[in-house]
């Protein structure tokens, strides 16, 4: 059986900097994969070369064995792979259940289409109300996504991912901005997602990465350091002394 | 449920305006024509800038192509008014399909030099064809003849007026219920961020491509219809002042709502007769005064101000019902 998603010696300069260098990843369906590393690591160019937003200098990308390095941002989606992005990327001027009933009538292929007016489009508005509920964002469904909290906006930015129906979920860094108590929670409802959804997140939080978890990443200047069980890499020296040991003392 | 239906009643009361207008002020039926098909010029604008946030300095492009489109046609025999519109709308539709793969690629900035380099080439090839659009002197002998086969255009104006009102009606309601549909929705998902479209599975070019040819049939048809209602065309009609002064009465009127593009168009061009007529060196100045003012104090515009003027008064108003 193929990976549901592989990377083949992926690259990335920008200019002299090699921000991800032959990463080759394979990632099995239903993963619960962590990608650790310390900052500037090449984590989000990862992600951006992964979903289309930079195109790699070598190497490939392949989702559930066909190569998509090429193929554009939207088409990946369309094919199950989306991300949330580290930095809040939505919609401010839009209400909050416009932005997921948006992300809705993309996935059905409707929102091309202009003879019925959006509230007439019962089901989608009730799946975006449903969804958002999730996030217990119910009660600011109708209002501009701008007036919400960072915090809360952090739910959004979450919701409208899943909202496009992942098949594979990248998350750049999800609770970054989050009381932690409410981290918990998001992770948590990430991990409840189908077992057959595959989830790549991004988190600094070792506390969320071990609790999450099932494999692991490290990833440090641009370069897979090691993959392993939480176990292992916990136990590893060189990710002590790299990562682990930075985060302690920064 | 009761504010949708105050909504619709204040939408019938603001058409019922230039229907009175018509009955009231029988000897402003030029400048009403002029400003019903400028208001239109601006909901085409309003789409393409206050929906899918294309910034444009050249959309009299598709005005002026509209506007000799059907002037030739009527000029060299064909005077038709209906088909002479629709000929207006197609010719600009697709100058605007192809010149929406150059604008849709860039940023702001470059949106707006090709936008002003689109306009300035239009405007110099139009200067440059004299033998077939009279090149300063404008295109004349544009013999209409009449709608429906029944109503001649009349020296008052009145036909004009009225097929001006239909005509702005009529794509006003297509442009609403554009807007308020999923395509509308994507394209203020588009304005609001275009690098989170793409990851909610979103195609954003062919969305603005589709929205930026839309936009220019629009202007084009009424540039058709001053065309047909002046039985004339200026070179100005695709120049630069045009595209620049419809800017600023979107801007004045409140981009995003329809609504704000007439209201801009007509307050606009109300000032601009009233004060050009005191003092023309008056009206540039009132006019940049306005726009900084509106710019730094009132950014939705006008309509953008009545709006959170009638938000503030009902919140006080529940207030006190506390
Ligand atoms: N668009 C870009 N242009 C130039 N350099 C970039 C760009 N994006 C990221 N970088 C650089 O690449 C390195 C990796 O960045 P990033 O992937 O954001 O790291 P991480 O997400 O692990 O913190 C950093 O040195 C960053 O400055
Ligand atoms: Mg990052």
């Amino acid at each position: 059986m193929s990976a549901a998603l592989r990377t083949a010696g992926l690259s990335k300069r920008f200019g002299g900097l090699s921000a991800v260098s032959d990463v080759s990843l394979e990632i099995p369906q239903g993963a619960r994969h962590a990608l650790i590393g310390p900052n500037g690591a090449g984590k989000t160019t990862l992600i951006n070369l992964l979903t289309g937003v930079l195109e790699p200098s070598a190497g490939d990308v392949f989702l559930g064995g066909e190569r998509i390095t090429a193929l554009p941002q939207h088409l990946r989606v369309k094919k199950g792979l989306t991300r949330t992005f580290q930095i809040n990327t939505l919609f401010p001027g839009l209400t909050v259940l416009e932005s997921v009933v948006l992300a809705i009538l993309e996935r059905k292929g409707l929102a091309a289409r202009w003879m019925r007016p959006v509230s007439s489009h019962r089901a989608e508005i009730g799946e975006a109300t449903e969804l958002l509920a999730t996030f217990k964002l119910d009660r600011d469904a109708q209002r501009r996504t701008a007036e919400l909290a960072y915090g809360r906006q952090r739910l959004v930015e979450i919701a409208l991912a899943l909202a496009t129906r992942p098949k594979i979920l990248l998350l750049d860094e999800p609770a970054a901005g989050i009381p932690s108590s409410e981290s918990v929670e998001v992770l948590g409802v990430i991990a409840a997602l189908p077992a057959d959804v595959t989830v790549l997140f991004i988190e600094h939080d070792m506390g969320l990465v071990f609790r999450f978890a099932e494999r692991i990443t490290v990833l440090v200047a641009g370069r897979v350091l090691m993959e392993g069980t939480p176990e292992e890499v916990a136990r590893n020296d060189e990710v002590k002394a790299v990562y682990l040991g930075r985060e302690a003392h920064g | 449920m009761s504010a949708l239906r105050g909504g619709r009643l204040i939408e019938v009361a603001f058409w019922l305006v230039p229907l009175a207008a018509f009955l009231l002020l029988p000897g402003y039926l030029m400048l009403g024509s002029q400003i019903l098909i400028v208001a239109l010029f601006a909901l085409s604008l309003d789409l393409i800038l206050g929906y899918a946030g294309i910034v444009s300095l050249g959309h009299a492009a598709f005005f002026g192509l509209g506007a000799y489109a059907a002037g030739l046609l009527a000029a060299k025999g064909w005077g038709e008014p209906l088909s002479g519109l629709l000929a207006g709308g197609v010719i600009a539709a697709l100058a605007g399909f192809v010149a929406s793969f150059l604008v849709v690629r860039g940023e702001d900035l470059a949106r707006l030099m090709v936008t002003l380099g689109i306009g300035l080439l239009l405007y110099e090839a139009a200067n440059r064809a004299a033998f077939l659009t009279g090149g300063v002197d404008g295109l004349s002998g544009v013999a209409m003849g009449k709608i429906f086969g029944v109503f001649a255009f009349d020296i008052g104006g009145k036909t004009a007026y009225l097929y001006s009102f239909a005509v702005l009606l009529l794509v006003f309601i297509f442009l609403k219920r554009l807007t308020s549909s999923p395509f509308g929705l994507s394209l203020r998902g588009i304005r609001e961020n275009p690098a989170r479209m793409p990851a909610i599975g979103s195609p954003v070019r062919a969305r603005l491509v589709t929205a930026y040819t839309i936009g220019a049939a629009i202007a084009g048809i009424a540039g058709a219809l001053l065309a047909q209602t002046t039985q004339f065309v200026g070179l100005d009609s695709l120049g630069f002042n045009r595209s620049a002064e419809l800017l600023i009465m979107l801007v004045l009127g409140g981009t995003g709502r329809l609504y704000g593009a007439i209201v801009g168009a007509a307050v606009f061009m109300i000032a601009q007769d009233y004060l050009s007529g005191v003092n023309p060196v008056y009206w540039q100045f009132w006019l940049g005064l306005l726009l900084v003012v509106f710019v730094f104090f009132a950014r939705g515009g006008i309509l953008g101000a009545v709006e959170a003027a009638a938000k503030r008064l009902g919140r006080s108003s529940q207030e006190r019902a506390r």
